[in-house]
């Protein structure tokens, strides 16, 4: 353990919360508040509840994390989900704190001139997703060459008629309280002229056009829409938010929150709130964790809030510990080894995303199709394993992959295969004082792999079923296969019937449409609000036809 | 005199800003977050209670007791409201029927009391602690089981022209059919909210997230049992509206302003989604059956449908929503013989209410299904079908309404075909078809045309207050409320353009009961048209004032002066003078400098025993082609293109017009595909609760909603300005284009026949989600390996 320090100092140091450049305190925050909560309790409207469980992203800020290669990346979270405490020694940014006293920010910018904001409410989270977007440094101009690349239109576009329009972060339009005259006038087409265009067969004024993208959700300026997938907007239709997305420059060098980029993210320092009996930890380590977690097994471990956040926030579930374990250096491991990848618990999805790459297909298709960037630039891997949700997406990829838990407790480390670990709805075979370290997913992965997400939405929805194929196919024959699903059964299982059905069998749709018919029969699917049985049946069967078509493909 | 207000109502003086490209008139606090909100006053007031309700989870049920006393030694408490408190009438209803403190619960969640307290966890910890009996009742959950058990409320309308028996029974070809039309919850961003503060002299003060604060004022005042004037509402704006908060935030404030009243203290009541949800109303479902005669041509002979809305605990808005379904029915087509009959199911859910397009989405809904059913069975295209139906100029409506601009609807559909290039891209989908087993494309041409004016006659008048101070500088106040829709953007244009000023001199103050008294509610898409009108005649009342004051200044007729762009001339002088000039001189000549503005819509009348009347001012119309793909292997489908044509008049505001038509398609797709409101109607412990009660269950579009290719064009007149609309020649926008999205729900069905034989008939429940679509489609597609099925 680390040596104990003045703890006065440490304390003040360690609870400044940093807002839009100023220093405040968490000193006296109880461990069940949210951030969205403690903002606006002090006076920082900006960001709103619009649902308070992690679905509309009104609530979005930007957080200072380290990028992994000792410098920052702003990144966006939903506020309303993270406890305040949790965000203590950090720096956050809100929609107030972007722009300058006399300039918008150039996301706000395009947002206001493109008819971004309706009514307004959405308006601060999306800037927030919006801004973390623009700063990832690795968001560079499409090359595709095409020139076919989609093309944000810009303002005069839109606005034919209209002159040109002013450049600059400068309002272009009247303050009505500013007596500039001159600002308005390049927005004033005198009307014989808009008459003119009228009447003569010319583009009217209004018309909106977009041609058709070869990546819709890439800009040309690599804008990757998807940072804004857990945003909601009622109000737009958001064509005019993807514009202003597609249509941002690059980051001007000079702007402070691009420069503060190059320094590291705040380091995470220990720390203990205490407010009206109940008690928020940061241990320093490990060993910390678990002796506490030994004293006091019902003690709520915290990663990314997620889930937690839902619990604090919908079901009003309050917990006398909290211990946060989002920073563990030893949840935070990535390694690859001879036979098998190490992957930290408490990495992000986002950090998964970015680390592995396309290296392991089920969970390079896995990883885009959970909730949204806001939720997976908190998730944790460990989290989404943690809470055994029979629906959660990680599982049946994993157990397609053939992956093996590392489980830590004070009596040591223990490997255990996930294929083993789940025990029943929300069970599993984890003690009350262990805690998930770590997943090894085995190497090489098998070369073929599939995850099928059946939901309502395409962009952040929960799964009515997944299923996530992996298979090795030699000469014609499958020689191998393995077949995770989610949401069929209380808990995620192997189709084991279904993958006897096809090793050793030789690669035909005959092979498929047999293994299919086996499949229609999975688990015992319930029906609710999202699906009924027979569709989750239904549809566990089409995917095995359609891993089937698509992979012969 | 007056050279000004006899000004007509759309002719665009010299100059004008209307028309003028430009972004919200708060869009800089928007993207600031500076913008405040009611939920954000809160925050900056000191000493406040917070309020949360005692909601009880039982669909009917009589409640037997209520004890508070442990709740309100609770620590934090301040009040336990219940019924024993309200100062005047415990209703919140306008008949009678919605008791703010009940002592019969009528749906799954009702409120019965509220605590309030020093925070939100004391007064929701205090909650837990009340005690309360009640005992179950038998409950009726939906529409079908309203109709069967004879449940229903409010009036029974009747739509009838000529003999639609006769017709039908001569009528070469007779379809029939039946759809559920699912509701839809608003889901504005902004939940309801209300904070109501009272002053030394006991004047309440409620701001309030309300698209009617006269309405709510009113009820706030019966419930605090004083006199209007002694209430003030005010709306800073809105999180968004949609018809949500038209009759939904007056329980909300009026339970807020009790509070304040009976604790001398601040109150903040805002829900959280889930409350929201549980009890607010929404767009209510409607169940239809029908049947149409049609000749050989595919002409309707006889249309017959009996239409029953889903009215949930209480009448609210209902017969309003009815009445606007069956005038819209007939959407953009010539029916000879009608005989429609609407009326309101009771149901123990909440009381559904206004929501954009109010009834007239589901009216035309059940037209639509009807063409598209009779286009696959007499062999015709699906887009001549429509074509051929569309009403030619000179014919009524079933209500007798001679349909104005008629042949604007042959002109927006023709424009569109050729803008979207449909004919070609109907052959490239059929062989896309042919060339691809496990995905189908769709492509889907509809049409809208949309009453204009509230179906209730006298609402259809509005106020303005217009003050010009000495510096020149101009502040207007107005009726309507701001929720997104740019109002106050577009009335700033009007003020701007009426008084021949930059935009810059003038200034908008929020909506506020004391301002603007005796107000319509923002909706029905009026918000423009009837504002506009009072605002404009504000400011011409005021130049007709300053007008012989300027002829003085400059040597000529009163009727010959003219203002442009803040500079004040004369017909045939050289001189001239500056607005600020002007007002100061009129000031010292004692010439009144504001004044209060009023418009009526004129020429309206409805007699709604008979359904025959003048309903609308004017139609706004236009027309949508959509293209999906559809998955076969789960019903999953991508909206490929979508191009909409869609006639605004002379747009007060186009990149406002723009966003309002794009914003509803959007929220009209929501509703058709996505959005699926469920009710537990089981018989077990939780009848009747709304299943789909947060945002994680109930699904709003989001960015992969978003059309790949989207074209969106406001129609081109040809005319200077539009004299068949309203002020300026705009016309109303806010709802009408919502029922564009018909085209991706006929789209849809579409591409699902396209997995069977040609000619498969595809019926397409609603909302038309991927699970549906699926069914709808593996249906088609098992008809062709086995014709048996077929059969059934
Ligand atoms: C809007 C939204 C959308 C979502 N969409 C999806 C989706 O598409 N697919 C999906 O699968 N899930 C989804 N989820 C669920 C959620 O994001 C995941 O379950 C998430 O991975 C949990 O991780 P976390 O780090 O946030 O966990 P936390 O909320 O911090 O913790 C969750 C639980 O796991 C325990 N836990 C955390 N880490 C560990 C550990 N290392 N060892 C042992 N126990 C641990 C905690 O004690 C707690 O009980 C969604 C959630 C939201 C709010
Ligand atoms: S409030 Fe909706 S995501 Fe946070
Ligand atoms: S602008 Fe209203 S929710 Fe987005």
């Amino acid at each position: 353990m680390t040596e104990p320090v003045n703890q006065a100092e440490t304390d003040v140091a360690a609870t400044a919360l940093t807002v839009n450049g100023n220093k405040m305190s968490v000193a006296d925050v109880a461990p069940h508040t949210t951030t969205l909560q403690w903002l606006r309790g002090n006076g920082i409207t900006g960001p709103k509840e619009g649902c308070a469980e992690g679905e509309c992203g009104a609530c979005a800020v930007m957080v200072s994390r380290p990028d992994g290669e000792g410098g920052t990346r702003w990144t966006s979270v939903n506020s309303c989900l993270v406890p305040a405490a949790m965000l203590a020694g950090q720096e956050i940014y809100t929609a107030e704190g972007l722009a300058s006293a006399d300039a918008l920010h150039p996301v706000q910018q395009e947002m206001a001139m493109r008819g971004g904001s309706q009514c307004g409410y959405c308006t601060p989270g999306f800037v927030s997703s919006m801004a973390a977007e623009y700063y990832r440094e690795d968001r560079v101009n499409c090359e595709c060459g095409s020139g076919g690349c989609f093309s944000a239109p810009t303002t005069s576009d839109i606005i034919s008629t209209a002159r040109a329009v002013p450049s600059g972060n400068k309002l272009p339009w009247p303050l009505v309280l500013n007596d500039d005259a001159q600002r308005l006038e390049p927005w004033l087409p005198p009307r014989t002229e808009r008459d003119a265009a009228a009447g003569a067969d010319v583009v009217p004024a209004t018309r909106y056009e977009s041609t058709s993208p070869h990546e819709p959700e890439i800009g040309p300026n690599g804008f990757d829409l998807h940072a804004l997938s857990g945003n909601l907007c009622r109000c737009t239709g958001y064509r005019p938010i993807r514009d202003a997305a597609f249509a941002l420059g690059e980051v001007d060098p000079d702007d402070p929150i691009a420069q503060r980029r190059n320094q590291p993210a705040p380091a995470s320092r220990p720390l203990r709130i205490e407010t009206s009996g109940n008690t928020f930890v940061r241990p320093a380590d490990l060993e910390e964790t678990l002796s506490l977690l030994a004293g006091a097994p019902e003690a709520v471990l915290v990663a990314g809030s997620t889930d937690w956040g839902v619990e604090l926030t919908i079901k009003h579930r309050r917990t006398p510990l909290t211990i946060a374990i989002d920073q563990l250096p030893e949840l935070r491991q990535f390694h690859v080894a001879g036979d098998h990848i190490e992957i930290g618990a408490a990495l992000t999805l986002s950090e998964v995303e970015r680390l592995l790459g396309g290296s392991v297909p089920v969970l390079a298709q896995a990883l885009p199709l959970f909730a949204s960037r806001l939720i997976r630039n908190a998730a944790t891997i460990g989290g989404n394993l943690g809470t055994g949700s029979p629906i959660g997406d990680m599982a049946p990829a994993l157990l397609a992959l053939d992956a093996d838990l590392v489980l830590s407790s004070p009596r040591g480390d223990r490997t255990v295969a996930l294929a083993d670990y789940f025990t029943g709805y929300r069970t599993s075979i984890r003690a009350a004082d262990e805690l998930i370290r770590a997943v090894r997913i085995p190497t090489p992965v098998a070369p073929m792999g599939q995850f099928y997400k059946v939901a309502k939405r395409k962009f952040d929805d929960i799964s009515s079923v997944a299923v996530a194929i992996a298979a090795t196919v030699t000469d014609g024959t499958v020689q191998h296969i393995r077949i995770g699903v989610g949401g069929a059964a209380a808990m995620t299982l192997r189709a084991l019937d279904t993958e006897a059905a096809v090793i050793g069998k030789p690669w035909t749709a005959e092979t498929f449409e047999a293994a299919a018919e086996v499949m229609q029969t999975v688990g015992t699917p319930m029906s609710d609000h999202r699906a009924s049985a027979e569709y989750r049946s239904a549809t566990l069967a089409q995917s095995i036809r359609r891993f089937y078509s698509e992979a012969a493909s | 005199m007056n050279p000004f207000s006899s000004r007509p109502l759309a002719e665009i003086p010299d100059g004008g800003t209307t028309g003028v490209v430009m972004p919200h008139e708060a869009a800089w606090e928007h993207v600031t977050g500076q913008a405040l909100y009611t939920d954000d006053l809160p925050y900056r007031s000191a000493n406040v209670l917070h309020a949360w309700p005692l909601q009880v989870f039982a669909a009917h049920a009589h409640i037997d007791s209520i004890d508070t006393s442990k709740a309100e030694a609770m620590p934090g408490v301040v009040r336990v409201l219940t019924a024993l408190d309200v100062p005047g009438l415990n209703d919140y209803g306008d008949i009678g029927d919605e008791i703010l403190f009940p002592n019969e619960v009528l749906y799954h969640g009702q409120p019965v009391a509220w605590v309030l307290a020093e925070s939100l966890e004391e007064a929701r910890l205090a909650t837990d602690a009340i005690a309360i009996a009640y005992t179950e009742l038998p409950s009726i959950i939906t529409a079908q089981e309203a109709i069967a058990a004879g449940q229903f409320q409010g009036p029974r309308a009747t739509l009838q022209r000529g003999d639609a028996d006769a017709a039908l029974a001569n009528a070469p070809h007779r379809i029939s059919g039946g759809i559920d039309i699912q509701g839809q919850e608003h889901f504005y961003l902004e939940t309801q909210a209300s904070f109501a503060t009272v002053d030394e002299s006991g004047q309440v003060f409620i701001q309030s997230s309300t698209q009617a604060p006269s309405h709510t004022q009113e009820v706030a005042a019966r419930v605090l049992g004083i006199s209007s004037s002694q209430v003030t509402v005010q709306c800073l704006r809105m999180g968004g509206g949609f018809g949500g908060k038209e009759t939904n935030a007056n329980a909300f404030a009026s339970v807020a302003a009790m509070g304040a009243v009976l604790t001398g203290r601040p109150v903040s009541l805002r829900l959280n989604r889930t409350q929201d949800l549980t009890m607010t109303g929404k767009r209510g479902g409607f169940h239809a059956t029908w049947e149409a005669g049609l000749d050989d041509d595919g002409h309707i002979l006889s249309y017959k449908a009996v239409l029953t809305a889903d009215g949930g605990f209480s009448v609210d808005l209902s017969p309003a929503v009815v009445s606007r379904a069956l005038c819209h029915v007939d959407n953009a087509y010539y029916l000879p013989n009608v005989h429609v009959i609407g009326q309101i199911a009771r149901t123990n859910k909440t009381s559904n209410t206004a929501f954009r397009g109010f009834g007239a989405p589901s009216g035309m809904i059940v037209t639509e299904d009807l063409l598209g059913q009779a286009a696959t069975k007499l062999g015709l295209g699906e887009e001549e079908i429509r074509r051929r139906n569309f009403y030619a100029p000179g014919q009524s409506t079933p209500y007798e309404q001679v349909v104005s601009q008629a042949e604007r609807m042959v002109d927006i559909w023709d424009k569109l075909k050729k803008s979207s290039d449909y004919d070609a891209r109907l052959l490239d989908v059929a062989a896309f078809n042919t060339a691809h087993q496990h995905v189908k494309r769709g492509l889907a041409i509809t049409p809208v045309k949309f009453g204009v004016s509230f179906n209730k006659p006298f609402l259809n008048q509005a106020g303005a207050l217009v003050l010009v101070y000495r510096d020149g500088s101009v502040l207007i106040n107005h009726g309507g409320t701001e929720m997104g829709q740019g109002l106050h953007t577009k009335m700033l244009q009007v003020a701007a353009t009426a008084l021949g000023l930059p935009l810059r001199r003038v200034r908008l103050a929020p909506t506020r009961t004391d301002k603007v008294p005796n107000t319509s509610a923002t909706s029905a898409s009026t918000g423009s048209d009837l504002n506009g009108g009072a605002v404009k005649n504000a400011c011409e009342l005021i130049l007709d004032r300053l007008a012989p004051v300027a002829a003085g200044m400059l040597g000529v007729h009163a009727n010959d002066v003219r203002i442009t762009r803040g500079v004040v001339n004369g017909l045939g002088t050289e001189k001239c003078t500056t607005w600020e000039e002007l007002i100061e001189t009129a000031y010292f000549q004692r010439v009144s400098l504001s004044a209060t503005g009023y418009y009526r819509t004129e020429g309206l009348y409805f007699d709604s025993s008979t359904y025959k009347g003048n309903a609308f001012k004017y139609y706004a119309r236009g027309a949508a082609v959509a293209e999906v793909e559809v998955d076969g292997y789960t019903g999953a489908y991508t909206t490929r293109q979508v191009d909409l044509l869609h006639d605004v008049g002379s747009s007060l505001s186009p990149l406002i017009d723009l966003g309002q038509v794009e914003g509803a398609f959007i929220q009209g797709v929501g509703w058709l595909t996505q959005e699926d409101l469920r009710w537990d109607t089981s018989d077990g412990p939780n009848r009747g609760k709304l299943l789909t009660q947060a945002a994680s269950t109930y699904k709003l579009p989001s960015f992969s909603e978003l059309p790949q290719v989207f074209n969106v064009d406001l129609y081109v007149h040809g005319e200077t300005t539009d004299d068949g609309g309203s002020v300026y020649g705009s016309k109303a926008v806010g709802e009408p284009p919502l029922m564009l999205s018909i085209a991706v729900r006929e789209a849809l069905r579409a591409a699902a026949a396209a997995f069977g034989e040609p000619g498969h008939q595809v019926e397409l429940p609603s909302p038309a989600t991927p699970e549906a679509v699926y069914w709808a489609l593996d249906k088609a597609r098992r008809m062709v390996s086995d014709p048996a099925l077929a059969a059934d």
